[in-house]
């Protein structure tokens, strides 16, 4: 009698078990699914609407066949650079004081707490205060202030990559700078930063990566431009905001420019995440260890 | 003498760190204070003293740019959003207008000047709670799965993948949402959800359209998962092996030792990671516009059209027709702000108790 029912327990241990193990397959699964689909959609019909004139032509008139997305690309691309010229530096500097100078103090811990709940902030509000702060009292849209929004957010990323790439660094690299009678910012820039640098570039590039696809803090700085520009001080068109506008049309032809954005800016990120995988896979301080 | 050779270091890293235990031997202290000594020699030496400060001074600042953009963003949305603060104060929040002639709610109508953010702050929580109840479960079963199921060999592409997912942009996401996960949600979901589930009346009116709440609560599910595992995924390296081994001691299954050795101990965590995917989800722009269906009604149907806070911003900001408009608009990015801040800060409070004691990690 005890036996048998200690029996039947086991038994229904060693099912819940194995129902256990197929749920978090099939959870697996199905997160996995939807990355699936999205890359399915996304090479199919982007690789079928990808042509030369995508990179080389200006959006035609609704109507027109052809067009394409150049001056949206340029536009991302100025954009990019006013946010790294930002937020770079600065992040990067954040970081080597994380590492190097305030380890373990309390300032830093306030910092390293401050970037990671700035790094959850909606991105629209970013837009709002970039607004706010430029565009307001510029009286107009522009590339300057799009750029300001993306910036700003790409500083507590750069900051804390910076910090966990500084963070492994042996102190005997440290040591062996400081031993040979080099000051001490002498001994971070070329010796530490320098020792992790692919790390840290690799950090830059996902932030850059991060802040390439955002839209919503463009909206309203930013705005979007159908022709070319590149002064900083005049509206400009964007990747995302473009493909923003052509998907709210209702012009296949714009749907299927807005595909062939969205597969040239995804590549793009593919490529940034798999490059700073690869580095810290492989340890970022191969020649220092 | 010998001895103390290797406690000198002049690394400040070393020196800032806290004390080792066998600091509190006298002759280990004497050698840190030996160490101080030479390392004020070094920085008193000559100019590099200087630029030795300067350069510190210099990362410190940096650092406090930090502290600068928070306090920046709150004292320019309080400014510009100061017009609607003052008109309505806490109001704005809960205040319903009426139209005068058919009797219906009419929240939000910036021509003739009603503004009232109920609508879209019930979009934004029922979105929000809606894609949790989808995407916890999941993403917790993902994360066990790749820490205690997963063979090695695949550990390493899937969480890859999840990765993967976490990189895709928004505006990727609704763009596939409106042109596959729309005729999707129209042609097969949506009835299905009705019939199955009408009679909760949570799920009445079979919208023809295929937006709404649960629409935009999918995709929404689809972005917060990987946040939410690769979260509970660190919580859950982070209890020591000794706990599983016990558990495993006492004769448990795996799914047992999950439970009590794993689960039980990376709770906070696991709560606080749920916590920060409920922060993204309620910032969350792009894709949600494009699939909410944008328009400020409050339904008891989960299927109707709705809007949220960051929708409306991203919608209207730029053709606000007045200055209160765009203060109102401002308004709603300050309770936006506000509330992902408080939200985050308790998520990453959470996350910290638990992953405080476990080496840093490179995601």
């Amino acid at each position: 009698m005890k036996a048998g029912e200690n029996n039947l327990r086991s038994k229904i241990r060693a099912l819940t078990d194995n129902g256990v193990t197929a749920l978090a397959i099939l959870a697996t699964a199905l997160v996995i699914a939807p990355l699936v689909a999205i890359f399915g959609y996304l090479i199919f019909k982007g690789a079928t609407s990808l042509n030369l004139a995508f990179f080389t032509q200006i959006p035609k008139p609704v109507g027109v066949a052809g067009g394409g997305m150049a001056n949206a690309i340029l536009g991302s691309a100025i954009l990019l650079a006013v946010a790294s010229v930002l937020g770079v530096p600065i992040g990067i500097g954040g970081g080597i004081y994380l590492a190097e100078f305030g380890r373990g103090t309390k300032l830093a811990n306030a910092v390293r707490f401050t970037a990671d709940v700035l790094n959850g902030v909606p991105s629209i509000v970013m837009g709002l205060a970039a607004y706010s702060l430029i565009v307001l009292p510029q009286g107009h849209f522009s590339a300057l202030s799009g750029g300001v929004a993306l910036g700003i957010m790409m500083i507590p990323t750069v900051c804390r990559t910076t910090e966990e790439m500084l963070m492994m660094v042996p102190h005997a690299v440290r040591e062996a700078a400081l031993a040979l009678g080099v000051p001490n910012w002498r001994s971070v820039l070329s010796i530490t930063v320098r020792t992790a640098s692919p790390g840290i570039i690799t950090g830059c590039m996902l932030a850059f990566a991060r802040v390439a696809g955002e839209t919503a803090p463009l909206i309203f700085t930013a705005l979007g431009n159908a022709f070319w520009s590149s002064s900083l001080n005049q509206p400009i068109a964007a990747l995302p905001l473009q493909i923003w506008i052509y998907a709210q049309s209702p012009y296949d032809d714009w749907h299927r420019l807005a595909w062939a954005g969205a597969l040239v800016l995804i590549v793009l990120i593919v490529v940034a995440v798999s490059l700073v995988r690869y580095v810290t896979s492989r340890g970022v301080l191969k020649g220092a260890s | 003498m010998i001895a103390q050779v290797p406690e000198i270091r002049i690394s400040q890293a070393q020196l800032l760190s806290e004390p080792d235990p066998s600091g509190e031997q006298p002759p280990a202290e004497a050698a840190s204070q030996q160490v101080s000594a030479i390392r004020a020699y070094l920085l008193a030496r000559g100019n590099s003293a200087l630029a030795d400060r300067g350069f510190h001074w210099l990362m410190v600042l940096c650092a406090l740019s930090i502290f600068g953009i928070v306090l920046l963003i709150l004292t320019e949305l309080v400014r510009s959003s100061s017009q609607v603060w003052n008109q309505f104060h806490f109001s704005f929040f809960f205040k319903a207008y009426f139209d005068s002639y058919t009797g219906l709610p009419n929240y939000w109508d910036p021509v003739n000047g009603h503004f009232s953010a109920l609508p879209f702050v019930y979009g934004t929580v029922v979105s929000s709670l809606l894609s949790l109840v989808l995407a916890v479960p999941l993403a917790i079963g993902v994360a066990i799965f790749l820490t205690e199921m997963c063979p090695k060999a695949l550990r390493g592409p899937l969480a890859f993948l999840t990765e993967l997912l976490a990189a895709i942009p928004s505006i990727i996401f609704g763009l596939w949402a409106v042109f596959v996960l729309v005729p999707l949600m129209r042609e097969y979901v949506n009835p299905l959800l009705v019939r199955s589930l009408g009679w909760t009346t949570f799920f009445t009116d079979e919208n023809p359209t295929g937006l709404g709440f649960v629409t935009a609560a999918v995709i929404l599910a689809i972005m917060i998962l990987p946040i939410i595992s690769s979260l509970t995924r660190e919580v859950m390296t982070a209890v020591p092996h000794s706990q599983r081994e016990a558990v495993l001691a006492l004769g448990a299954t795996r799914w047992e030792m999950i439970r009590i050795g794993v689960l039980r101990n990376a709770r906070i965590g696991i709560v606080g990671a749920v916590i920060l995917g409920l922060g993204r989800a309620l910032g969350e722009t792009m894709a949600v516009t494009m699939v909410i269906g944008n328009s400020p009604e409050i339904h008891r149907s989960l299927l109707s059209n709705g809007y949220s806070m960051a929708s409306v911003i991203a919608n209207e900001f730029t053709e606000a027709v007045s200055d209160l408009h765009r203060s109102a608009l401002m308004e709603i990015g300050l309770a936006l702000f506000i509330v992902t801040i408080i939200v985050n800060v308790l998520a990453q409070l959470l996350v910290w108790a638990v992953t405080r004691g476990a080496p840093a990690r490179v995601n």
